[in-house]
């Protein structure tokens, strides 16, 4: 019990996170593509693609951050101030982002700047996110269970490419959602995004998957050990079967498969990092089960995750097919 | 006091804390007020309570997008600027949040969509059912972190071991003694504070000429929810205040500014009191009074906070002038809402301009007392963070001052900025009002057909357009 408790978590927890990446991913990156148009009635159409379902969408991350209190209180303790500037830096850009969506249909016709806040807000935040991301693989400094390095230990080249990286990633995201949700010039425009985009991802995802066992010898080792190999080379042949589905689908009149190919790339390149990672959540130092939370707290949580769970994700469900169909240029929110 | 991260994470938790509070105790009370205006409508078929729905719903959004967005902030920052103490509480308190996360979060954020936008997707009795999932949802969020925070103020159910908290009794965690009465008191609360705002909007159409029928709604639903709140939540707030006494007797000390134990508390109206000398100064004050408020009897004798080391009792000041505002405001409230009920009964509620004067301006009053409530409850509390098991000044991260100075300042711009501009994009939606009836954007009649869609037939009488966007399309 006291052994699989934390492995549970973490799969929880990842679990959490991907659904956050994927699902405000794609809203993030409609707000990424914003300046693509400066036509008033075609933002409308993108935003209404999103509109309602972004408030759902961003409580994945509020799951995460509260679900890595919950079932690793160190970890969560350590993490938080070593990354305490990009993470400010992305709740301040996730304020401007998150209000725009109510003030910019309020504020019109002066709505030009919740335009900007919209764009500015989400690219920060998905910036932001690529540093804690790439902060987190390179390692923390700790000393006595506590965070002991300092204040700009994340910010390296690496930590930056990861952010340029998820905001890449995001827009093609959310350039997928468009084909799929979207029609008229719109959708046409984001096809054409979508595969430079995803020419982007593809490149950011090599220089990751060649940079992380590089630089780290413990990843290297997770991966190229002969029997490890052995199991684990269907990863990076997947995601580039996954890439090129994308490019193909693109190409042709698909609507759906473009978006759904980009999230199995997506989950791809997370199970990768977990797999370089596990066990340590922590690295290079503390593994899942070092800054565990007491197990009578595993339990207690996770008894309402059981039925809980499941619950959100009907409804979450319930939401999406509610709302489904196309977004239709100036139509507003039908 | 030195500068340093402690100093300046105090300051941003205050600060962000304050803002964000104002936010959720509003649409506490409006989603309530939303779904039962919806609810009349399906009930009556009257379409002013309809055009009410649609109007409060605008302007729920809005609040619900900035409390959501300040929400975030918090929940980080028990990480960012308090690790230690989400490190020694975590395995006790971090179960309390993510309840609520699981229970209310997602409930409110995915049925908020479709309220705002399923006017015409979803048949009228899923919208209203959204709209009372939504109201749920706000008031479960609530029971979580009124849960943890009490826990805070008065811990039980719970064991220390190497410094650290571990559960025993969850029963005990989730209703710990404070936590009932708290709760209460908080989302009494919200709803007295929405009745207000719902109260000053009515009253500023009708100021204003606009003698409208929804405008009367407005007032006369107001009046009835203070009148009869405003007197529940002062006997809310008596019995809670014996409580305090019972399991805080420091913070009620420093509430009723009590120096000298020897001596029954007199009831100080007012005085400005010195922690360093120990005593009050310039005291006006009635003898006895604090003692039978506090124990039924005029003689009755309670810790003063002379009995409290130095290092271990609150500071004095913040909690004794934010009480008096508190029950100030809410002794108003309580003679506004009545003689607005006397009025009513008179029939001059709506011809009295003195009164609607004062009704259209009293928005705020419940927003300051909530605001003074939480300012007595929180600084009544230090110097612990977690009463007996963590203090404030132990808590704080491992991180610089410059950090936090720099972080400070930039909440500080960015909500002066979003959150001014958010107000006044709601003030322009009071000011525009709910649509009237034979408007050319207002719906069609609900009538018969409402009905028919009530039983769950029709999905397509709502008509029109996203709320916060103007440009309603006829339904295609």
């Amino acid at each position: 019990m006291e052994w699989y408790l934390p492995v549970i978590w973490a799969g929880l927890i990842g679990t959490a996170v991907m659904l956050y990446v994927v699902l405000d991913g794609f809203d993030l990156g409609i707000a990424i593509l914003f300046p693509a148009t400066k036509d008033e009635a075609e933002r409308d159409q993108m935003m209404n693609s999103v509109a309602p379902f972004w408030d759902g969408n961003e409580t994945w991350l509020v799951l995460g951050g509260g679900g890595l209190w919950v079932a690793f209180p160190k970890a969560y303790a350590i993490i938080m101030p070593a990354f305490y500037i990009p993470v400010i830096l992305m709740l301040l850009a996730l304020i401007f982002r998150g209000v725009a969506f109510e003030f910019r249909w309020v504020a019109k016709p002066k709505h030009r700047i919740w335009d900007l806040a919209f764009w500015l807000g989400s690219t920060i935040a998905a910036f932001a996110q690529g540093l804690i991301l790439g902060g987190l693989i390179q390692g923390i400094t700790v000393a006595n269970g506590q965070f002991a390095g300092k204040p700009l230990d994340w910010l390296t080249p690496f930590s930056v490419m990861c952010g340029a990286g998820v905001v890449v990633g995001y827009a093609l995201l959310g350039a997928t959602w468009l084909v799929y949700k979207t029609e008229g010039a719109v959708a046409e425009r984001a096809r054409a995004q979508a595969k430079l985009l995803l020419l982007g991802l593809m490149a950011f995802a090599i220089l990751v998957s060649l940079w992380t066992p590089y630089a780290h010898p413990r990843i290297a080792e997770r991966w190229f050990t002969p029997a490890n190999f052995a199991l684990l080379w269907p990863f990076p042949l997947l995601t580039a079967y996954c890439g090129w589905m994308v490019w193909k689908r693109l190409h042709g009149q698909h609507e759906f498969a473009p978006f759904a190919f980009t999230i199995a790339i997506f989950v791809l390149c997370f199970l990768g990092l977990a797999i370089s990672n596990y066990p340590y959540l922590v690295p290079p130092g503390l593994t899942i089960w070092d800054v565990a939370a007491a197990p009578a707290s595993h339990i207690f949580v996770l008894i309402g995750v059981s039925f809980l769970l499941p619950m959100i994700l009907f409804y979450t469900a319930f939401v999406y097919w509610t709302f489904r169909g196309k977004v239709k240029l100036d139509s507003g929110y039908h | 006091m030195t500068i340093d991260a402690f100093l300046l994470s105090r300051i941003q938790f205050a600060f962000t804390i304050s803002f964000h509070i104002v936010f959720p105790a509003f649409t506490i009370g409006l989603s309530a007020y939303i779904a039962t205006l919806l609810g009349l409508w399906l009930k009556t078929g009257d379409q002013k309570f309809h055009l009410l729905a649609r109007f409060w719903t605008k302007i729920f959004a809005v609040s619900f997008a900035m409390g959501v967005v300040s929400g975030i902030v918090l929940s980080y920052q028990f990480g960012t600027n308090w690790s230690r103490f989400s490190l020694v509480v975590g395995n006790v308190i971090g179960p309390l949040i993510g309840y609520e996360v699981l229970t209310a979060f997602f409930l409110e954020a995915s049925f908020l969509g479709v309220m705002l936008f399923g006017w015409k997707r979803v048949p009228p009795w899923l919208h209203f059912l959204s709209a009372i999932i939504v109201a749920g949802g706000t008031a479960l969020s609530g029971f979580w972190i009124l849960s943890a925070n009490s826990w805070m103020q008065y811990p039980a159910g719970h064991e220390m071991r190497d410094g650290i908290a571990y559960p025993l009794d969850w029963m005990q965690i989730v209703f710990n003694p404070t936590f009932p009465l708290r709760y209460m008191h908080m989302m009494t609360a919200a709803y007295l504070t929405t009745a207000f705002v719902v109260l000053a909007t009515g009253a500023r159409h009708l100021i204003a000429g606009h003698r409208t029928e929804s405008a009367k709604t407005m007032v006369r639903m107001a009046i009835l929810m203070i009148a009869i709140t405003a007197p529940v939540q002062a006997l809310i707030g008596d019995f809670h205040g014996k409580q305090t006494a019972k399991y805080q007797p420091a913070k009620l000390a420093a509430i009723e500014a009590h120096w000298d134990s020897s001596k029954p508390a007199p009831l100080v109206l007012f005085a400005w009191p010195d922690d360093q000398a120990g005593l009050n100064r310039f005291e006006i004050s009635i003898p006895g009074l604090a003692s039978f408020l506090t124990h039924g009897s005029m003689d009755a004798l309670f810790p003063s906070l002379n009995d409290f080391a130095l290092e271990d009792r609150p500071p004095v000041k913040i909690p004794f002038f934010a009480f008096r505002a508190m029950v100030g405001i809410g002794v108003l409230m309580i003679g506004f809402g009545w003689l607005g009920a006397f009025l009513w009964w008179k029939g001059r509620v709506f011809e009295e301009r003195r009164w609607l004067w004062l009704a259209q301006y009293s928005w705020p009053a419940g927003f300051i007392a909530i605001l003074s409530g939480w300012f007595v409850t929180e600084v009544g509390r230090q110097p612990w963070l977690a009463t007996g098991v963590i203090r404030s000044k132990d808590a704080v991260s491992p991180i610089t001052t410059l950090e936090v100075a720099i972080s400070l300042a930039l909440f500080v711009c960015v909500y002066c900025v979003v959150f001014t501009a958010g107000i006044l994009l709601i003030n322009r939606l009071i000011d525009k009002g709910p649509d009237e009836i034979g408007d050319k954007d207002a719906p069609e009649q609900p009538s018969r057909r409402t009905l028919k869609a009530a039983q769950g037939q029709a999905s397509d009488l709502f008509g029109d357009g996203r709320p916060g966007d103007d440009r309603i399309q006829p339904q295609s």
